[in-house]
């Protein structure tokens, strides 16, 4: 996801002069296409994400795009308050990109992984959420997000992710793309854990149980339209993502059924708990923990359908 | 603006900023009064003697920006911009009233001329250091003035944009800081580690004077000092007194919160008058 995201929006600023990136000191190398190309819209902004997010906001109301990026919860809830008011208050058009989403570094510690940053930025007015679950994602997420006229927030994992997307998608934010259809579940992903959620799916078919899936790219605005949907087609809807329980996307899946009213399906949320993950290892190991593998994950959809 | 700034409209408009920020807090029951009066004199300086702009234009994108980062002094702000013909004087009547978006605190498009939304201390020299990179991008003119209070030199993000800003040299950036000598609860050179705060803005790689924050002729001479002759950016600590102009408000911090009541109200407006 690393290398599309600075892939595409290198392609972007060559078309784009409003496109200025800001970088937190993280990177090494990683931009110096980017650097030698535009080196009047480059800056390394040091280890002070409050001022990167300042300084994008000044740069937007004169006009610019900024684009923020260094790791995912330093870029989000470090800076918490100047992404609320300089970014969405004044609603600007800022991407706040967040690299090692989730449990992307679990083994850096819990220092390094971000399981509340969706809770943290979805309750902010004007901001996107947006969870690319693969690279492909990120490209087509991130064309969308330089365009819209007020913030978003781009999170993204790692790099050498597998790819999902085979051909690129119709994608627009906002609208989630349904992979494949299921009568008994539909798993919901959002962001990195997507091929976890695909394989979930096999391990279900091959044990006779439909299973759907669909990229919810976007945890706000929400795809509404999607959730009446498969709420009343399925037995079970089931939420994933690299995010803990409280306030992610099965969180905002959750506050859409208080209001919707009485559905058909009833609601598993597949997520990173309650508790800060310790001696979590590899983020292999702390999904294993978890339960969002493809294997733990479909033992714990099977458990559920009884 | 005038090659030479002219003294005697810079007075005048002080006078009346103050006037206004009296009234305004009378009848809104709104606060930070004193707040508002410290101020009131670097706000006429930039905008009756510095500031490039035109009210008629006010998204001109060659204009000079001000940002009022100490938004607290929000009603100076509004008087500043309605007496300096963004719009209509009479506007200042609805401040803080219900329906009206010139809050305690400026909102985003509070009104004509306010650059940047603020109340929340530390945000405005990051935004502003911000809007200095983009003209130097963009090969624009425009200088970028921030005020900030000294009590909000305790926020850290002031430090994270005072590096950028020395680190990049940006040499269209003037910070103005109102040291009025109070924050809400205190002294502001007691309870933090406050100065001396010009040789901290010189150790962060910028230009620092100290000036009379009530002699609109210094502070405009200050303000307007050519930019980029030596490259860094320049802070500018304006010594002031916090309720300045009215007798019974000078340094007396009971006046970031207390309101004037009829009586009050009469007898600061009769003392502005007369000075």
């Amino acid at each position: 996801m690393r290398n599309a995201f600075v892939r595409t929006l290198t392609a972007l600023a060559r078309e784009d002069e409003r496109i200025v990136l800001l970088m937190g000191d993280i990177g090494n190398r990683m931009f110096d296409e980017f650097k030698s190309l535009f080196p009047t819209r480059f800056y390394n902004c040091g280890v002070a994400e409050a001022n990167m997010t300042g300084l994008a906001a000044g740069l937007a109301l004169s006009g610019f795009r900024p684009v923020t990026y260094t790791i995912a919860p330093f870029n989000s809830y470090r800076c918490f308050e100047q992404i609320r008011l300089d970014l969405c208050y004044q609603n600007v058009p800022v991407v706040v990109a967040g690299v090692g989403g989730g449990l992307s570094y679990a083994g850096l510690g819990a220092t390094h992984h971000s399981c509340e940053d969706i809770a943290c930025l979805r309750s902010l007015p004007n901001m996107r959420v947006l969870c690319p679950g693969d690279a492909v994602e990120v490209g087509l997420l991130l064309e969308q997000a330089v365009r819209e006229p007020g913030p978003s927030y781009l999170r993204l994992g790692k790099k050498n992710e597998p790819v999902i997307h085979q051909t690129p998608p119709q994608l627009a934010i906002g609208k989630a793309i349904e992979l494949r259809a299921g009568r008994d579940v539909m798993i919901l992903n959002t962001g990195n854990t997507l091929p976890e959620a695909v394989g979930a799916a096999d391990l279900l078919a091959e044990a006779g149980i439909s299973a759907g899936v669909a990229s919810v790219h976007t945890v706000k605005p929400l795809d509404t339209d999607l959730l009446a949907r498969c709420f009343q087609t399925c037995r079970l809807v089931v939420s994933m993502e690299e995010h803990g329980a409280a306030g992610g996307f099965g969180g905002a899946i959750a506050e859409w059924m208080a209001d919707a009213g009485p559905q058909k399906a009833r609601l598993l949320r597949l997520n990173t708990g309650r508790e800060f993950l310790a001696a979590s290892g590899n983020q292999r190991c702390a999904r294993e923990h978890c339960g969002l593998t493809a294997a733990t994950a479909a033992a714990r959809i099977r458990e559920a359908l009884g | 603006m005038p090659a030479t700034p002219d003294i005697q409209a810079m007075r005048s408009a002080a006078r009346e900023i103050r006037k206004q920020a009296v009234r305004m807090s009378h009848r809104s029951h709104a606060t930070h009064l004193g707040s508002s009066l410290s101020c009131a004199d670097v706000l006429a300086a930039a905008y009756w003697g510095v500031l490039r702009l035109n009210p008629q234009a006010p998204d001109d994108p060659e204009r000079d920006r001000f940002i009022l980062s100490k938004g607290h002094a929000a009603a100076a702000l509004f008087a500043t911009l309605a007496l300096r013909g963004f719009f209509p004087v009479e506007d200042l009547e609805r401040y803080a009233s219900p329906g009206c978006h010139m809050e305690e605190h400026p909102s985003p498009k509070a009104a004509p001329g306010v650059e940047a939304a603020t109340g929340s201390l530390g945000h405005g020299l990051p935004i502003g250091t911000g809007m200095a990179l983009a003209a130097r991008i963009a090969g624009r003119p425009s200088r970028v003035f921030v005020l900030m209070g000294d009590g909000e030199q305790n926020e850290g993000s002031v430090w994270e944009a005072a590096m950028f800003a020395g680190g990049q040299r940006l040499a269209n950036l003037c910070a103005v800081i109102d040291c009025n000598r109070w924050q809400a609860t205190g002294r502001s050179g007691e309870i933090l580690a406050l100065e001396p705060l010009a040789d901290k803005w010189r150790s962060f790689g910028w230009d620092a004077v100290e000036v009379d924050g009530h002699d609109v002729g210094a502070l405009a001479t200050a303000m307007a000092a050519t930019p980029g002759e030596s490259g860094r950016p320049l802070a500018i600590v304006a010594r002031t007194v916090k309720g300045k102009g009215v007798s019974f408000m000078e340094d007396d911090n009971n006046w970031h919160y207390r309101v004037p009541n009829d009586d009050e109200l009469a007898r600061a407006l009769g003392e502005l008058e007369g000075a």
